[in-house]
């Protein structure tokens, strides 16, 4: 499958998937895929920086229910570097705010003719719906809590740039692992890829029941520092919490924020990672956060490269390139 | 004088200990007595196969009218009501406005006689307006024909309301119809807080939530005297609870709804809001609890909940869909499928806890086939297997999650005070066979 190419090659028939909505329901083969793609495209594009037009003539929506400005910028950079059109909707402005009802709102950019939707909403489950309702493939860029696919590959794939492998890799997801979409799509592809998992939070953010899915969970990031090879900061999500659950940021912050001290009593070549933004001085501080062991820039490159992964599969042109071929000179047409 | 000769069925009557094989006679709307008949009759219905019970009570149905006739009307209600084999129902208050007046009363009897299609009892609201803070005019209410009080759809908050409730309803012999439910601990809540919503991500509604409240009603029930009749039970503690008043003799009872014993969180996978309800489908734990309470009487009786709600309502988000699911036209088809075809309890048991029990809870002379009682009757084929076809249904709204389930048992005939109301053979296309698999 060389993209180098000069004819844009087929999605894989492997790629069985219309839509990408969550990583719990994805299988092994099929993450590897994605990352694979994703890798592919970023030695392609010299980093995401030179655009390779797989998807001209394709648009793209932008459809945020949530406010977003990296995953929505990242999301219509990948387009645009794929040779895409992009339009950007949301919520505030639109009919929602007169009452319509998002599917309809949906419905409506897709009697425009239109080939994937980019979704976010602050509803678990609502890109699901969407998929079910719409005739073209929508991509969850983060629903509520429940899922940020994209977001969970970006993180894997960093890893797996920098050691090689998630086999047997220890990860620990660190913070409001209740609240955090990023939590659950880390800890669905992690483990899907061989990697062991520790959650780690207060129990009021960490629910010990998380261990019936096959993680580990602890309330002590200070018991799991030496045995983790990776850290995920997850932010704090004070605007999902009804109560807060922990007595002050003050206190949260001696307990789990990745400081300077932690850090050296970190194993050597602990990797770091936070999908932001981040809340500097809560989850991590200034300076572990710019430290060398961190991927949080790297993390923003290998965000580009997997939407145009997640994209391409999603909308590029399906095996039977003839097939392919009609449908993108009927679009030209219309 | 008009009669109605019911041959061959196999009467049950728990009301009187009555389970066998005979006739039973019908004169003027009344019954006229189970036995061998020697007088031909006006009319026959041959009966042979078939399950005679008393006619089927569901204490607990949302007829959303007055206020909201885009979901369901007493005239649509009553017509899925009847459909689905019973010939009484208990509307719930929660309507807008709320029934927590005489006139508002006199109004829902008025439209259930004009509809003429089966018994409407009203429940009324407990506070006035249903806003938790004074009591409603029970008295006159209950001079209005009102069965049992209840603020449905929110709990009474106030535990002093609540004991003052108990207390005065008391005077009036009449039950406290009790939606359990902690609403700070539920917030927000769209399912069942669990392994499911952990996963998922959704908000959840932990099964203390009802147990706190349970917990605390039956210990208000005892102090006062007053009689709890605890709704929509969904918890496997909840059940204990239940179990443990019934034990000290306080006059605690309990319904379930069938979809509390079918369905379990797991539905939510899909992120289909008609599987949102409140109390939240729980887990299978809580789902064999629940079927064992009714096997053991725990549970007195299994009424619906039916809360209708248009599709464009429940065609949302998860978290703007409304709670509850449609249950007068699924009821007896889930019961006898999970209760009886599974041989969980037998045919007595399930006409107990659908007529005999909810008739006796809300004091309402039904639920027997004793001589000159009222001749409500239900007739139900009890082998006969069917598909759930929600386009059919004679409510207004459609959401069900059971649309297409393959179904053991339906009532064939409901018969209101002596007049035949639906006969399922009147209605060809309802009753072919089903498809060969079931969900």
């Amino acid at each position: 499958m060389p993209l180098e190419d000069a004819t844009p090659p087929a999605v894989p028939s492997s790629w069985t998937h219309r839509h990408l909505l969550d990583l719990e329901r994805l299988s092994p083969d099929d993450l590897r895929l994605l990352l694979d793609t994703a890798a592919r495209f970023k030695a392609a594009t010299e980093g995401c920086r030179r655009k390779l037009p797989v998807l001209a003539g394709s648009t793209v929506v932008n459809l945020f229910f949530e406010s977003s400005t990296r995953t929505r910028t990242s999301f219509s950079l990948a387009a645009r570097r794929l040779g895409a059109d992009v339009v950007d909707f949301s919520a505030a402005g639109s009919s929602l705010s007169k009452g319509e009802s998002f599917i309809d709102t949906a419905k409506n950019l897709e009697a425009m003719g239109i080939d994937a939707v980019v979704v976010r909403h602050k509803t678990p489950g609502t890109p699901h719906l969407l998929a079910m309702h719409l005739g073209v493939g929508v991509i969850n860029a983060g629903d509520g809590p429940h899922e940020h696919p994209t977001q969970g590959l970006l993180d894997i794939l960093s890893i797996r740039e920098r050691l090689g492998s998630l086999e047997g890799v220890t990860v620990g997801l660190v913070g409001d692992i209740a609240h955090s979409r990023t939590a659950r799509s880390n800890l669905w592809g992690l483990t899907k890829l061989g990697a062991h998992v520790i959650l780690c939070g207060p129990p009021t953010l960490v629910s010990p029941r998380w261990r019936e899915f096959g993680v580990e969970v602890s309330h002590d990031l200070d018991a799991i520092l030496p045995r983790c090879q990776v850290l995920n900061l997850l932010r704090i999500q004070f605007e999902r919490q009804s109560t807060r659950p922990f007595p002050s940021v003050r206190e949260y912050a001696h307990l789990y924020a990745m400081d300077r001290d932690r850090l050296r009593r970190a194993r050597p070549d602990l990797v770091i990672l936070a999908p932001g933004p981040i809340n500097r001085g809560v989850e991590v501080s200034a300076d572990v956060a710019d430290c060398a062991q961190s991927l949080i820039l790297d993390q923003v490159t290998n965000g580009l490269a997997v939407r145009m992964a997640a994209l391409w599969l999603t909308c590029g042109p399906r095996a039977a390139a003839e097939e392919a071929a009609a449908m993108a000179a009927s679009r030209g047409d219309a | 004088m008009a009669t109605l000769l019911i041959r061959g069925g196999r009467v049950i009557d728990p009301s009187q200990g009555i389970d066998r094989v005979d006739d039973l006679l019908i004169r003027d709307g009344l019954i006229a007595g189970i036995g061998p008949a020697e007088t031909p009759a006006d009319e026959i219905i041959d009966a042979e196969g078939l399950i005679v019970a008393p006619g089927l009570v569901d204490m607990h149905v949302h007829l959303r009218e007055p206020g909201r006739e885009e979901d369901e009307t007493i005239e649509s209600g009553t017509a899925a009501a009847i459909a689905g084999g019973f010939t009484s129902v208990a509307c719930i208050p929660n309507t807008e406005p709320p029934i927590d007046t005489q006139g508002a009363v006199e109004f829902i009897h008025q439209k259930a006689a004009r509809a003429d299609t089966c018994n409407v009892y009203v429940v009324a609201c407990v506070s006035s307006n249903r806003e938790g803070r004074e009591l409603a005019e029970i008295g006159q209410l209950v001079e209005a024909g009102a069965v049992a009080f209840s603020d449905d759809g929110s709990p009474v908050y106030d535990a002093e309301l609540m004991r003052r409730a108990f207390e005065y309803c008391r005077m009036f012999d009449k039950p406290i119809l009790a939606h359990e439910e902690v609403l700070e601990l539920s917030r927000g809540g769209v399912m069942h807080e669990g392994l499911v919503s952990l996963g998922l991500g959704l908000p959840g509604m932990p099964a203390a939530a009802e147990e706190v409240m349970i917990g605390r009603d039956i210990a208000l029930a005892e102090v006062t005297g007053g009689r709890l009749h605890v709704m929509h039970l969904s918890t496997a503690g909840g059940v204990e609870l239940v179990r443990a008043g019934k034990a000290r003799g306080i006059a605690v009872t309990a319904e379930a709804t069938p979809h509390h014993f079918t369905l379990t969180d797991e539905c939510l996978r899909g992120f289909d809001a008609n599987f949102k309800m409140s109390p939240p489908l729980r887990t299978a734990r809580d789902v064999e609890a629940i079927t064992a309470a009714i096997a053991d009487g725990t549970i007195d009786c299994i009424a619906t909940d039916h809360a209708p709600h248009a599709i464009e309502k429940k065609m949302l988000e998860l978290d703007r869909a409304p709670f509850g699911i449609l249950g007068l036209e699924t009821a007896v088809g889930l019961s006898v499928t999970r209760l009886v075809a599974s041989g969980r309890i037998g045919w007595p048991r399930l006409i107990e806890a659908m007529s005999t029990l909810p008739a006796r809870i809300l004091g309402i002379h039904r639920g027997t086939l004793a001589d000159s009682a009222v001749a409500d009757v239900t007739l139900i084929d009890p082998a006969m297997r069917w598909q759930v076809d929600a386009s059919r249904f004679r409510s207004r709204s459609v959401n069900t999650p059971f649309d297409g389930w393959t179904l053991t048992g339906r009532a064939v005939a409901t018969i209101v005070a002596g007049r035949v109301k639906f006969r399922l053979e009147e209605h060809p296309g309802e009753v072919a066979p089903p498809a060969a698999t079931s969900p």
